[in-house]
């Protein structure tokens, strides 16, 4: 079938199988690969994009879901925050400010679940920040996530 | 110009005078290494790349799995180098025996001794079953900056160092000693003159190399030591790195598998018709003990292999479960056939001079759970193989690679990837994607072909740190000190058994190992057998100290001699961690020391016991050993995530066994460890510059269970069999 939607702000026309989850779409059709596979269960998060600007698990989220919405990936993270091409999210840029990723592997996930978390929430609590980034580092980067979250927050919050 | 591979063409003495193995980097391997030279660069070494334009390339025979090895070496050898970093650059090294890193472990381990002359070890059949200390390019055993760094760049770094000096006072004819070398630039002072190493390398690469070269002592050091900004995290950080998943080739085909759910067992048969009637599939690939299918793109491929009813053999292994194991494993402690690893004293006629205490420790089979899934790419086209896979060994991968394909080294192309998350699991031992992929490849030539294993074959497909367990009785004297030590544990044939000595000063002590062998896959899983032998150890010690009425801390303090490493790394850590100050009700702490990898860690936990009895961690300290810290932000790191990963494993993991199989399918039924669970954790290293470098990949993990269950038994209860959230 031909399901039409948004990838980082270019319109896409896929002729793809519906049920196929997004992830695939993204990563075999478009060819996105900064969006992970890692359980097909929506169990460890490494696949999270925002769909109409909500974080959702793509491995589990069927790509006929996402016609006519606007999807985002890692890729244009920074652009959907509206900075211009080749500038990185304050996310990125503190979790480079942090050295946060050791493998990496689940960090696109990692920085998209927390922006979607800013988004809705720009200054979490460090209770907030543990109930909503659930995604699974197997590098054990927990405690510098929570640090790069806590100072875009804490900078976001010094800013306004 | 004649290139040449100086540097281990000669003997060069590192700290304690150890030689490197030199003469075996001539002749072909020489010119090998210049395949990963590009036009317009000189090969100063096997290690160093000197552009014109002044840009320094390390090849690392190393993985990038996350450790940061990769910056870490590069400041090694800028350091001896004196270069500018700003112009250091890492590459991964060819899958090559020139760029081996093995023969630097070996020097490492023989000391001035001949090595052996060097064979094309990757043709060598049964090379990838080497001891890990071969000629392999391992990531593993922490030994990515103790060994290659260590022993290899920083001596490359000196040597190449005062070849651009040779090559300056050549060409202005002065002498070396009027030439000073700063940030990539040679100035000869009296004249002003100044040559930047770029310009200079060129005429370097055929000065002979120095007989002595001199390191810097650890005063002059301006890198080593340092958190220089990592060169792999912009990249991690925006989606950019290329894992070996993300690889597309073009008309490339994607394939999934599953195999025989009980290893040993075989294919009875499968129907391939219901896959191939679904869109998107392209073909069912028949294996001995596998069915593949193949397609246009993942989700098509699973989808066809999950329409099909394979039928599978046992392999006469469906009886087992992990409860038949775990009987097993406790009836073999009793068994009478134990070998004697270490022996002191004479155990059998004091064991009965004192008060006698005995515990029985029990581990579950523990899964890698890496986040990248086991994947590999291949293309088998005009009688060449090339094989694109993340790997911990890409030699002993490119041999695996051989095994299975009956080609020769000549004909096959290994080319390694980063890897989202090894621990063990990318080490060549558990391979048997490479015979699927190889298989697959020859099947769809001339099509590329990339095999991902879903999930769920990840998981039933594991190769576990085994199930285990371990009995030990003491005797402690009047005073309440061990009089005699005797433990037995299940041996792990195949895996590195390390880890069983113990650090306190006991007169009577016995070590013995028990043979209780299963069908289930084992593999090294991160710190190997330190994380079992770490456990045991050090829960029983503060067993001990509670039965003799004395603080764990200074019980084990006492046990240890004065002056020692342990000693003083277990002394900063009480205090660091506040200990004996009043906790909060309900809290407890508990402390463990385990060396490991050359490195001596101590960690102090705090744990409590919430209303319904789930464990709760609150806070982390450790206190890290490890000689020399060359990247302080990245140990920092390691020791971070080697902490959560312990504490993970030790409260919530485990793989068990049903119908000899693995129980659990999904990532959903293995409990790992969050944002919401994880510590504050604080991180001190403890440096002494007369030791070799020690280890920081795997040397948090071992400390983390036995401080954890040490904390919860001061909180109320101590639990003998993990993980403790059975």
């Amino acid at each position: 079938m031909q399901i039409a939607f948004t990838v980082n702000g270019k319109p896409v026309t896929l002729d793809a199988d519906g049920d196929m989850p997004l992830l695939w779409a993204l990563r075999e059709n478009i060819g996105l690969t900064g969006t992970k596979f890692g359980c097909g269960v929506a169990a460890c998060g490494a696949c999270t994009v925002h769909v109409d600007g909500q974080a959702v698990r793509s491995c589990v989220y069927p790509v006929a879901a996402a016609a006519n919405k606007r999807v985002t990936t890692i890729e244009g993270l920074a652009a959907s925050a509206g900075l211009p091409e080749g500038e990185l999210h304050p996310l990125q840029r503190a979790w480079i400010d942090v050295q946060v990723p050791q493998c990496g592997y689940c960090q696109s996930g990692m920085v998209m679940a927390a922006a979607a978390l800013l988004q809705h929430t720009p200054h979490p609590t460090d209770g907030q920040i543990a109930e909503n980034i659930t995604n699974v580092c197997r590098c054990g980067t927990y405690p510098r996530v929570q640090k790069a979250i806590r100072s875009v927050a804490d900078g976001a919050k010094a800013a306004s | 110009m004649k290139r040449r591979t100086f540097l281990l063409g000669t003997a060069a003495a590192v700290g304690g005078g150890l030689v490197i193995g030199y003469q075996v980097w001539q002749g072909k391997l020489e010119r090998r290494a210049q395949t990963a030279v590009a036009q317009g660069e000189t090969l100063l070494a096997n290690w160093v790349k000197i552009a014109g334009d002044g840009t320094i390339t390390v090849l690392v025979p190393h993985a990038d799995m996350g450790q940061g090895a990769f910056t870490a070496l590069a400041m090694v050898l800028a350091e001896e180098l004196d270069a500018d970093w700003s112009r250091m650059r890492t590459q991964r090294a060819p899958a090559d025996i020139a760029f081996a890193n093995g023969y630097l472990a070996q020097g490492f381990i023989l000391g001035p001794k001949p090595l052996p002359p060097i064979a094309d070890g990757v043709a060598r059949a049964g090379f990838a079953e080497a001891a890990r200390l071969r000629n392999v390019q391992v990531t593993c055993g922490s030994m990515s900056v103790r060994t290659t760094g260590q022993m290899g760049l920083r001596v490359v770094g000196a040597a190449a160092r005062a070849m651009l000096i040779e090559a300056a006072s050549r060409r202005w004819n002065v002498p070396a000693s009027e030439l000073d070398a700063a940030k990539s630039v040679v100035t000869h002072k009296p004249s002003g003159r100044t040559a930047t190493y770029g310009e200079l390398a060129h005429d370097a690469a055929v000065v002979a190399p120095p007989s002595r070269r001199r390191l810097k002592p650890r005063s002059e050091w301006r890198l080593i030591g340092t958190s220089q900004p990592r060169f792999d995290i912009p990249a991690k950080s925006a989606g950019r790195e290329m894992y070996g998943i993300d690889l597309q080739l073009p008309d490339m085909k994607v394939a999934t598998v599953m195999a025989a759910p009980v290893t040993g067992g075989t294919l009875v048969d499968v129907d391939s018709a219901p896959a191939l009637a679904l869109s998107g599939v392209e073909r069912v690939v028949k294996f001995n003990d596998a069915v593949a299918v193949v397609g246009r793109g993942y989700w098509y491929a699973r989808r066809g292999l999950l329409a099909l009813a394979p039928r599978w053999s046992d392999g006469g292994h469906g009886a087992v479960t992990s409860e038949t194991i775990a009987r097993q494993n406790l009836a073999a402690l009793d068994s009478t056939e134990a070998k004697v690893l270490h022996k002191a004293g004479d155990v059998a006629r004091n064991a009965s001079n004192g008060r006698a205490i005995e515990a029985t420790y029990e581990v579950p089979l523990l899964y890698h759970a890496a986040i990248e899934p086991i994947n590999v790419t291949a293309r088998w086209a005009d009688g060449r193989l090339t094989v694109w896979c993340g790997e911990q060994d890409a030699l002993g991968a490119k041999a695996n690679v051989l095994e299975v394909s009956g080609l020769s080294s000549a004909e096959v192309e290994f080319i390694g990837l980063p890897i989202g998350g090894g621990f063990g699991r990318r080490s060549p031992r558990r391979s048997d994607h490479f015979g699927q992929v190889v298989q697959l490849a020859r099947e769809m030539s001339p099509h590329p072909v990339k095999l991902i294993w879903s999930r769920e074959e990840d998981i039933a497909q594991g190769g576990f740190r085994p199930a285990l367990a371990s009995r030990v009785r003491a005797t402690l004297d009047g005073d309440g000190r061990p009089l005699t030590w005797d433990q037995r544990f299940v041996d792990t044939p195949g895996i590195i058994l390390e880890g069983v000595e113990l650090p306190y000063t006991i007169a009577h002590q016995s070590l013995a190992a028990v043979q209780s062998p299963t069908h289930v896959r084992g593999s090294a899983w991160r710190s190997v057998g330190h994380t079992q032998h770490g456990f045991y150890t050090e829960c029983f010690v503060d067993e001990l100290a509670r039965a003799a009425g004395r603080d764990p801390f200074e019980y084990r303090r006492d046990l240890l001699p004065a002056g020692s490493r342990h000693r003083r790394t277990l002394e900063a850590a009480a205090r660091h961690a506040d200990w004996g100050t009043p906790l909060p009700p309900g809290r407890g702490r508990g402390i463990a020391i385990v060396e490991s990898f050359g490195s001596v860690v101590a960690e102090v936990v705090e744990a409590s016991y919430t209303a319904d009895g789930t464990p709760r961690v609150h806070r982390v300290v450790a206190v890290v050993d490890c000689g020399t810290v060359v990247h302080r932000d990245t140990a920092t790191q390691q020791i971070e995530g080697g902490i959560v990963m312990g504490l993970s494993a030790a409260l919530g993991e485990a793989i068990t066994i049903d119908k000899g199989a693995v129980a659990q399918r999904t990532l959903h039924d293995y409990r790992l460890m969050k944002l919401a669970e994880v510590p504050r954790i604080d991180v001190h290293f403890l440096e002494d510059e007369s030791l070799i470098w020690g280890g920081i990949g795997e040397v948090g993990v071992p400390p983390a269970a036995p401080a954890l269950v040490n904390a919860l038994a001061a909180a109320g209860k101590r639990v003998r069999r993990l993980p403790v959230i059975a």
